[in-house]
């Protein structure tokens, strides 16, 4: 790193602009990174957070796919579950996206139905047909605390608590009995109600679901896997995976260009070196050095300014999750991806003619 | 002997033919003695001198620098005898523009593995050597085209070479300034004893040289004795 150190002193223009370069993309990439998070999990935060391994859905028909919004189970489907070999625990769990008011503010909300007592909701033993748990967005969206009162589709409840910060498809969660929760959901297409939307289970490594599934008329996925059924959530996440993969994807090519430039513009230093006696081996770990300082340094910046705005985002209604897996794991792709493309760039070293070092004007 | 180059045959691609660089040329060059060769352009000077650098492989002949035949050596090995063995003075300075004139001479101490800060001093004795030790914390920009020949000669010595070869070290440089590098050049082959080749078009540089070796058409025609201090000692050119 003797040279490599001094060109970064010496170039100070050149390695400061394509610095600056690197601390803006790692920012971008560390910013849509905490924004996709926030995004996810205001999508399926109310999923991901049951205690439960697996989630069953009414089969749908004609070879459609899962999805939470049309899946309807009936109390006999709920009874086969409950009775299956290897399955612990059987709840039914209904899900409807509805309205919310109290006093002059209404809002959005999912309305998340569960028998009293359910290990699905948290503080579910205050919840009955006329009460409901509230998660914190909720109750800050309707003004309400404990004991206040709010209508849902039609019903007035009270607050028995407000636990969590639940989230579906981008709306927070109100915890109702599966009662309340029947009055908001759409009926069946013979006019009956459903008993539920899923049902969350707990197994054990004696469960078959395909047995049990094909016995009942459900079909059952994992929990995870579960999630690509909320449609919101496929589709969004997806774009916003595949714009991060993009401005890393465009980061390795930046780098690379920098880094060809560099190294062409310096060929003339490298084959005087390699006509000193250079090996071609330390001419590029010097080079790939210089790449990593650059790469290190800038995104150790464009990380701090990532999480400084983060930080900053966390008071308000921006949905941003400020966490080591959204700041630092980016930081550490960025600088991977940026060492390949400088290597891919750097490589043309080796093909650099000592000999060009006689007779060369400079 | 310091520098045998024997029965060297040296051939370019020419379109469809080849073109013949070197001619069968044989030259040794002992420690303590300075080889002029000169001739016009295109008559296989800088082609001798790569060979002896070790820059390019000849067809045919053999190549012992100090003893070592190169034949068969791998590129590693050759930087390595380069970087230990052989000390070129290129003919325009070549200097790293990102460097001091301490640094120039520093980094082939880091190209060596030793630690760069430990070279330091040396650096400087060399740089005092070739009347720059006040100059060793400028850079090559600030220095006038003299000063730079000057730290290129001293950054080839700075691995105690056996070996220099130095090529056109005054084309860039007037009379004055050229005549002191070549007689800093006579100093430093006769004081380290390295075995110096020096290729040069000005002949009025060879009253200098212990030898002179004429190239003409790639080949090594005719030999004299120059008038430096060592004259006497004959080499061996055919």
């Amino acid at each position: 790193m003797f040279v490599a150190w001094r060109d970064l002193r010496f170039a100070k223009g050149r390695f400061a602009l394509m610095g600056t370069v690197i601390v803006l993309i790692t920012l971008l990439v560390g910013l849509l990174s905490g924004l996709t998070a926030g995004l996810g999990r205001q999508n399926i935060s109310a999923i991901t957070g049951l205690p439960a391994d697996r989630i069953t859905f009414a089969a749908p028909s004609g070879g459609q796919d899962l999805s939470y919004a049309d899946s309807a189970v009936t109390a006999e489907q709920v009874r086969r579950w409950e009775k299956a070999p290897g399955v612990t625990t059987a709840e039914p769990l209904g899900i409807t996206t509805t309205t919310a008011a109290a006093e002059d503010r209404s809002t959005g909300v999912s309305a998340l139905g569960v028998r009293p007592g359910s290990a699905l909701a948290p503080d579910s033993r205050a919840i009955d047909d006329r009460t409901a748990v509230l998660s914190a967005t909720a109750a800050r969206e309707l003004g309400l605390e404990p004991g206040g009162t709010f209508t849902l589709a039609g019903q007035e409840l009270t607050v028995a608590a407000v636990r969590g910060d639940a989230h579906f498809s981008h709306t927070p969660v109100i915890w109702t009995s599966l009662t309340t929760w029947q009055h908001t959901a759409p009926p069946l297409s013979g006019g009956d109600k459903p008993a539920a939307t899923v049902i969350a289970l707990t197994t054990t490594g004696d469960a078959d679901p395909a047995a049990t599934d094909e016995a009942a008329g459900t079909r059952t996925v994992t929990r995870d896997a579960s999630l690509a059924a909320i449609g919101s959530y496929t589709s969004e996440n997806g774009s916003l995976q595949l714009m991060r993969g993009f401005l890393f994807a465009i980061s390795a090519l930046v780098i690379g260009a920098f880094f060809t430039v560099w190294t062409i513009q310096r060929s003339a230093d490298v084959a005087v070196l390699k006509a000193l006696g250079a090996s071609t081996a330390h001419l590029l770990k010097d080079a790939l050095g210089q790449a990593l300082v650059l790469l290190t340094a800038g995104a150790a910046l464009g990380t701090g300014l990532a999480a400084a705005f983060g930080a900053l985002l966390g008071g308000t209604d921006v949905p941003f999750v400020l966490t080591p897996a959204t700041v630092l794991v980016p930081a550490a792709v960025m600088i991977v991806l940026g060492a390949l493309g400088a290597a891919l760039s750097i490589r043309r070293i080796t093909s650099v003619d000592p000999l060009t070092a006689l007779g060369s004007a400079r | 002997m310091s520098i045998d180059l024997t029965g060297i045959t040296l051939t370019y691609p020419d379109g469809d033919s080849r073109l013949t660089a070197l001619d069968e040329v044989t030259l040794h060059v002992p420690k303590g003695r300075l080889t002029a060769v000169v001739g016009p352009s295109g008559s296989g000077k800088s082609s001798l001198l790569a060979v002896a650098a070790t820059l390019i492989t000849p067809d045919h002949g053999t190549v012992r620098i100090d003893g070592t035949g190169t034949a068969g050596l791998s590129r590693r090995d050759l930087a390595e005898l380069r970087r230990r063995t052989i000390g070129i003075v290129f003919q325009q300075p070549n200097l790293l523009p990102s460097l001091t004139a301490a640094e120039q001479l520093q980094v082939m101490a880091h190209l060596d593995g030793r630690r760069p800060a430990r070279s330091r001093t040396r650096a400087l004795e060399l740089l005092d050597a070739v009347g720059l030790a006040d100059q060793a914390h400028r850079r090559p920009h600030e220095l006038s085209g003299g000063q730079r020949q000057r730290v290129n000669i001293a950054r080839a010595l700075m691995n105690d070479p056996t070996v220099l070869l130095i090529d056109e070290p005054t084309s860039a440089l007037d009379h004055e300034r050229g005549a002191a590098v070549i007689d800093l050049i006579t100093g430093l082959t006769h004081d380290r004893s390295t075995a110096t080749i020096l290729v040069t078009h000005d002949r009025t540089h060879l009253a200098a040289a212990d030898e002179t070796v004429e190239m003409r058409d790639g080949r090594a025609l005719a030999r004299a004795a120059g008038e430096g201090p060592a004259a006497g000692q004959e080499p061996v050119v055919t």
